[in-house]
């Protein structure tokens, strides 16, 4: 590994940044104003850009098996056999995801400057991203699982508090909750697969590291991945892992919080929400790919797991009046994608996916912020439509992403979704056949092209709707308008937002650093597809030979059908025909508001459909039941053991206070009735005898006389007894 | 059995223990002196004030010259001052300074410090409630009391005589119970039979540590007679001996093992319990906690600075350094059982937390929860558990104090601490939120700040022990993960998140006092988070060792 000396940089800069502007930020913005604010925060991320590709040019000179660059800062804990340091690698992984967070991270900076202008909290608001950008470059740098905990949690927390950012509205600051709660469930995951993990290699290696180089080559010395087997310990530690990648990447069972997170600034959702963190996950998988690669069992229910939230969101998606609620639920569709990739141990292509993904995402959601500025923030699709010619830029940046998500035949998504659908196909390591996980995702993939077909026609063809004056009437599902208006999700209402006179004139395209990011964005989302082209064209897939240093060793165990290259041609013709077929049905549709199937089905369909749209659109009511089987019952436990510290436990020892007061008192009694009593009791003896005594002082001498007389005889008569 | 001698080789330490009693002779001279030159009380106030923060001050440049010092030597004992006080039972004067204290020491005098100013009414504006504001009533006594608790908090972990130990051990209870009492909430009526308040509370403080004492006492006196013969600071023969490190070298050599049983119970089974017991009374521990919370609701804020931040540490240290050092054999009979209360301690306080409405409270409860990690790291014998304890100590004598203070900004403001009362208050106070935000995600363990790694080494300590049952305790006990995040977040939630509640808009921001008192610990935070070596190694090597060795026995009988 060759050592490189300004990796610390690539994190250290944002960092900077957001120190400065997380302390003195408010006064900077109020005296200086915005400009003061975005400039050095745009620019410190664009110096992280620089560096990272400088690092992957680096890396590119370097030839072998271990090529990678690497650089320690310092110690961080060393106790015992825990040897961990502030520590940076980039390998050919890391190098890519590096570059890809700093570059859609940079842009998403730049085009924040328009959205968030005139925010009251505007130095906030790049505060919390530097520091989302700092976090999220640890995590993909660090050399080591904990240091690599350090921006997985970092980003969690950014991601709390960039969705609470309009915190006055209880709802937002709600979602930022269920977020860091939701992800902190996944972390348990990851944290006791740390402890299996650094144990379990001590026990059967005989040493034990968290080093991800080093822990691979204990894993990879002779003999022992068949012991580790033997115990047990990579299904272990991948089912743990894979808990907090649900967690982070928003897969079945742990989804739910993401799309809550649409509540934050639109910006945030793109960079966050389906760029970059969300896809922590499939980048930790691919990291400990090694692991992966001796589980089956493992692998199988990352596979399974991803296919099906595949499949689960895009049905969500199809029905969702929301424009950000169509993109999150699509996100967790193609995390999915990716999660089906790494499963069947297509590491690379789940890597390809992920940086295919992120620029058309990006490019969606941040065409949909531009929209929902444009429109006063108006996210409902049913109160959109007729945009194409208002807004130029956004319908022809939005339009070409949703054909690179879709998945039309030389755009980005194409190439990537295409080859993960041929490698689960092909793929015979799962205790499951690849096919059936292959129909799933070919379903799901025509459920993507449809929704976002559906929300391109919705948002830019047909008539605008937006305006109180039609609120009623034209949209699609009017029958429904009522109810749904509930569960829509709250309307955006930025903190002091300016332009938000809901004066209700026509929407105007956004101004030119939010165009022009778009306009990068959707070049990527077109072009970065030609770096991995499969190999049945017979032409160089630059991707899959850049990462094949990382991978190629534990690839090599893992079992091909072999199915012949007949059957990958029909299937990636089969992929084209799904994409255009989403795409026609989606346009026949909802092209303009003159097709009426769409309402009509609704209000005239069986109460079957009604009732099946009702549960699709309600999200399955997972959140309901979630609530219900876990909210609710912490919560309930929380009030019983409460209960229970103040009244048993703080109970007991009242009464032992009690029950020793209570005997202070009877001692208390006793001393004073008998103890006491005895003594007064002696006294009144004394003094009632004394007052009969008193008697015989008379001071009469005479009776004095006889007194002494009486007396001496007694004594004289007792003498003569006795004697 | 060859003793070593441990020769005087500085005053520092003696000089440190007692600098605030010569803080409380200062006090005491300007009361007497006041009528002589006809003094206001103004005078005597702004004197007590002075010399307390003079004194607390001097302590911490006094500590910071010793952990340089130390940082040369880490893991060896030095600083010691030694010689011989009642000769008739052996009990000597003898001070000093080993991986175990080190850290503890330089802590006291930290929070010492922060509480210090935290006490003082300077620098902001106090807004009096009902019920007038402890930092402008009765400050001589209260400053005089603060130095003799800082005296016996420093004297307690520097003691290497039993003996001694226990006279500081008992110093700290007397000025708490005062502090408490006196300069506490006033005494109210929660419903028919629940009284609370400032008195209830420290009465329930003094005669719940005071049942540990007296278990301590009686264990120390058996100790003490169980001993064999050594030797004293002149070089003198002794028949028994109070010195601890003699003692702990007599317990790792087997000499309370095969002691003569009491009541047919082995002797050194019994003297860990009730050690244990008094021990467990302060860290606390689950069932032995509930007089925390209503000492913490009903103390001023300083005092419940130190109590979180330092009189809970000595319970910890008092574990480690007399129940596992002394009786190695005992400790490893017992460890599942410590493990386990730890446990409890933590998932269960956690959980009640999450049901806590007072601010105050939930905090106190978090302290359980969190001291619960010390006993779980401690008992597992691992290198990496036992440092994280001691790691968990330290972060959490560093955080708590902050959250302590943050729930003494706003209740100085708003009077009630109420977290449902509130809402919105992000809007009003940013930076008071911010500071806030800081200190409770460094207290459910963010990574990157000083509470993660005492967490995570005590995880991985414990998951390694040699006992498979370790794995289930941690495998539980992490769920707190889960749990701690619910119940900051929704704290954070419900005080400052949501529309502002107009009935707060006459409160205003955090003041330069308060500044003094937090931004320091906050700092602190975050550098220990990334950068924890240097408190690391000024303990690793001895706590290393220890486990190592107690880990290693295997004694006849057990």
């Amino acid at each position: 590994m060759a050592s490189y000396p300004y990796l610390f940089l690539i994190p250290l800069l944002p960092l900077l940044s957001a120190a400065f502007y997380g302390v003195f930020g408010l006064k900077v913005h109020r005296r200086f104003g915005e400009k003061a604010v975005h400039w050095p925060a745009v620019l410190l991320p664009w110096g992280s850009f620089l560096v990272s590709a400088i690092g992957l040019v680096t890396l590119a000179s370097l030839h072998g098996e271990h090529a990678a660059l690497h650089q320690s800062v310092w110690s961080w804990i060393h106790i015992g056999a825990l040897q961990v340091d502030l520590a940076f690698l980039m390998d050919p992984l890391s190098a890519v995801m590096a570059v890809v967070v700093s570059l859609v991270g940079s842009l998403i900076h730049v085009y924040s400057i328009g959205y968030m202008k005139g925010d009251r909290s505007y130095w906030r608001y790049f505060s919390y991203l530097n520091l989302f950008m700092f976090s999220m470059l640890v995590l993909v740098l660090a050399d080591n699982f904990l240091f690599m905990f350090v921006g997985w949690e970092g980003v969690g927390l950014c991601s709390y508090l960039l969705i609470a950012f309009w915190y006055t509205d209880r709802e937002k600051a709600a979602a930022g909750m269920k977020a860091f709660v939701v992800n902190r469930v996944g972390d348990y995951g990851f944290t006791v697969g740390l402890l299996v993990l650094f144990w379990g290699l001590l026990g059967v290696v005989g040493a034990t590291s968290l080093n991800f180089h080093e822990v691979q080559q204990l894993v990879n010395a002779p003999g022992m991945a068949d012991r580790l087997v033997q115990v047990g310990l990579p299904t272990a530690v991948c089912l743990l892992f894979f808990l907090g990648a649900t967690g982070k990447s928003a897969q079945i069972p742990l989804y739910v919080w993401l799309p809550d997170a649409m509540a934050g600034p639109t910006p945030v959702s793109a960079l966050i929400h389906a760029a970059t963190m969300v896809t922590a996950g499939v980048y930790m998988v691919a990291r400990v790919h090694f692991l992966f690669a001796l589980s089956p069992t493992a692998m199988t229910v990352v596979a399974v797991v991803g296919a099906l939230t595949a499949l689960f969101a895009a049905t969500i998606g199809l029905f969702q009046h929301d424009i950000k609620k169509v993109l999150a639920y699509s996100t967790v569709s193609q995390l999915g994608f990716m999660f089906m990739a790494v499963g069947v141990g297509a590491w690379w292509v789940g890597i390809f996916h992920l940086v295919t993904h992120a620029f058309f995402k990006a490019c969606l959601f941040l065409g949909s912020g531009s929209v929902i500025l444009g429109c006063h923030h108006e996210q409902d699709m049913r109160r959109l439509g007729g945009l194409g010619k208002l807004m130029p830029w956004t319908a022809a940046s939005y339009l070409l992403s949703c054909f690179a998500i879709a998945g039309f035949p030389l755009f980005s998504g194409f190439f990537s979704k295409d080859e993960i659908l041929w490698q689960t196909f092909d793929s015979a390591t799962l205790l499951v056949p690849g096919t059936l996980l292959w129909g799933i995702g070919a379903v799901a993939a025509l459920c993507t092209s449809f929704y976002m077909f559906r929300s391109y026609y919705l948002t830019f063809s047909g008539t605008y709707r937006g305006g109180a004056a039609q609120q009623q009437g034209t949209g699609e599902e009017a029958g429904h308008k009522m109810a749904a208006a509930k569960a829509s999700g709250p309307d955006a209402s930025p903190l002091g937002h300016p332009g938000q006179g809901h004066g209700h004139t026509l929407p105007r395209e956004s101004p030119k650093n939010m165009t022009i990011v778009l306009a990068v964005l959707a070049f990527f989302a077109v072009v970065a597809g030609f770096v991995g082209l499969p190999h049945l064209w017979h032409l160089p897939n630059l991707f899959e030979h850049w990462l094949a240093p990382v991978f190629e060793a534990a690839s090599q165990g893992l079992a091909n059908a072999g199915y012949g290259a007949g059957v990958e041609w029909t299937l990636m013709a089969i992929s084209v025909v799904i994409a255009l077929a989403g795409f026609f049905l989606a346009r026949w549709l909802y092209r303009d508001e003159r097709n009426p199937i769409p309402r009509r089905l609704l209000e005239q369909g069986s109460p079957f459909i009604r009732g099946l749209h009702r549960v699709v659109y309600n999200k399955y009511y997972v959140d309901e039941a979630y609530q219900v089987a876990f909210v609710d019952r912490a919560t309930g436990l929380a009030s019983m053991l409460a209960w229970f510290d103040d009244h048993v436990v703080d109970g007991l020892v009242n009464l032992a206070g009690a029950i020793g007061r209570f005997f202070g008192r009877i001692q208390g009694a006793i001393d004073l009735y008998f103890v006491d009593g005895l003594v007064n009791l002696l006294a009144r003896t004394f003094l009632v005898v004394g007052k009969q005594f008193r008697t015989i002082q008379t001071g009469r001498v005479q009776s004095y006389v006889y007194g002494v007389m009486a007396g001496s005889g007694l004594l004289i008569v007792i003498l003569l007894l006795v004697v | 059995m060859d003793f070593p001698q441990y020769a005087t080789t500085s005053h520092l330490l003696t000089w440190i223990i007692f600098t605030p009693l010569i803080g409380v002779g200062l006090i005491l001279l300007s009361l007497a002196i006041k009528p002589i030159f006809g003094w206001s009380k103004v005078v005597t106030d702004t004197i007590a004030r002075g010399t307390g923060l003079a004194a607390t001050a001097v302590v911490f440049l006094l500590a910071i010259v010793l952990g340089v010092g130390y940082a040369d030597q880490p893991g060896e004992l030095a600083f010691v001052h030694h010689f011989v006080w009642i000769r008739q039972f052996h009990i000597e004067y003898f001070v000093g300074v080993d991986g175990l204290n080190v850290a503890l020491i330089l802590l006291t005098a930290l929070i010492g410090l922060v509480a210090m100013v935290a006490s003082l009414p300077w620098g902001g504006r106090i807004e009096e409630g009902d019920h007038p504001h402890f930092s402008k009533r009765r400050v001589p006594g209260y400053m005089a009391l603060f130095l003799i608790l800082e005296t016996g908090i420093l004297g307690t972990f520097c003691a290497l005589d039993f003996f001694l130990f226990y006279v500081f051990w008992e110093l700290m209870l007397l000025p708490m119970y005062f502090l408490i009492g006196v300069w506490g909430a006033p005494t109210r009526v929660e419903g028919p039979g629940w009284i609370r308040g400032g008195p209830y509370a420290a009465i329930k403080f003094f005669l719940y540590t005071l049942v540990g004492s007296v278990l301590m006492l009686l264990a120390m006196i058996m100790l003490y007679y169980a001993s064999g013969p050594a030797v004293l600071a002149d070089g003198t023969v002794s028949e028994h001996t109070f010195n601890i490190l003699y003692l702990a070298q007599m317990g790792q050599a087997g000499h309370f093992a095969s002691a003569a049983p009491i009541l047919g119970m082995a002797f050194s089974k019994v003297i860990f319990v009730g050690l244990f017991i008094g021990f467990a009374i302060k860290v606390p521990m689950f069932p032995l906690h509930t007089w925390l919370p209503d000492a913490h609701v009903d103390a001023p804020t300083p005092i419940s600075v130190i109590l979180a931040g330092l009189l809970l540490k000595t319970g910890g240290y008092g574990i480690l350094r007399f129940n596992f050092q002394i009786l190695p054999d005992a400790a490893h009979w017992a460890a599942i059982a410590v493990a386990i209360l730890g446990a409890i301690s933590i998932v269960y306080a956690a959980f009640v937390c999450m049901a806590q409405t007072d601010l105050k409270k939930l905090i106190a409860y978090s302290s359980v929860s969190h001291m619960g990690f010390v006993l779980l790291g401690a008992a597992s014998f691992t290198d990496l558990g036992m440092n994280g304890a001691m790691f968990v100590m330290i972060a959490h004598g560093i955080i708590s104090p902050m959250l302590f203070l943050i729930a003494g900004v706003i209740y100085d403001r708003a009077h009630t601490r109420d977290i449902n009362s509130f809402g919105g208050l992000a809007v009003k106070l940013p930076e008071y939120a911010g500071i806030t935000g800081l200190a409770f995600m460094a207290s459910l363990g963010l990574p990157g700040l000083a509470g993660f790694v005492g967490e995570i080494m005590v995880f991985l300590g414990a998951y390694g022990a040699t006992q498979t049952i370790f794995k289930v305790i941690v495998g539980v006990s992490a769920f707190a993960l889960v749990i701690t995040a619910s119940y900051y977040l929704w704290a954070i939630h419900r005080m400052f998140l949501g529309q502002f509640n107009q009935k707060w808009s006459g409160l205003w921001d955090m003041n330069w006092r308060e500044r003094f008192a937090l931004y320091p610990l906050a700092v602190l935070t975050v550098v220990l988070g990334f950068y924890p070596m240097p408190v690391l190694d000024l303990f690793r090597n001895t706590l290393g060792s220890m486990a190592a060795s107690i880990a290693a026995l295997n004694l006849p009988g057990l």
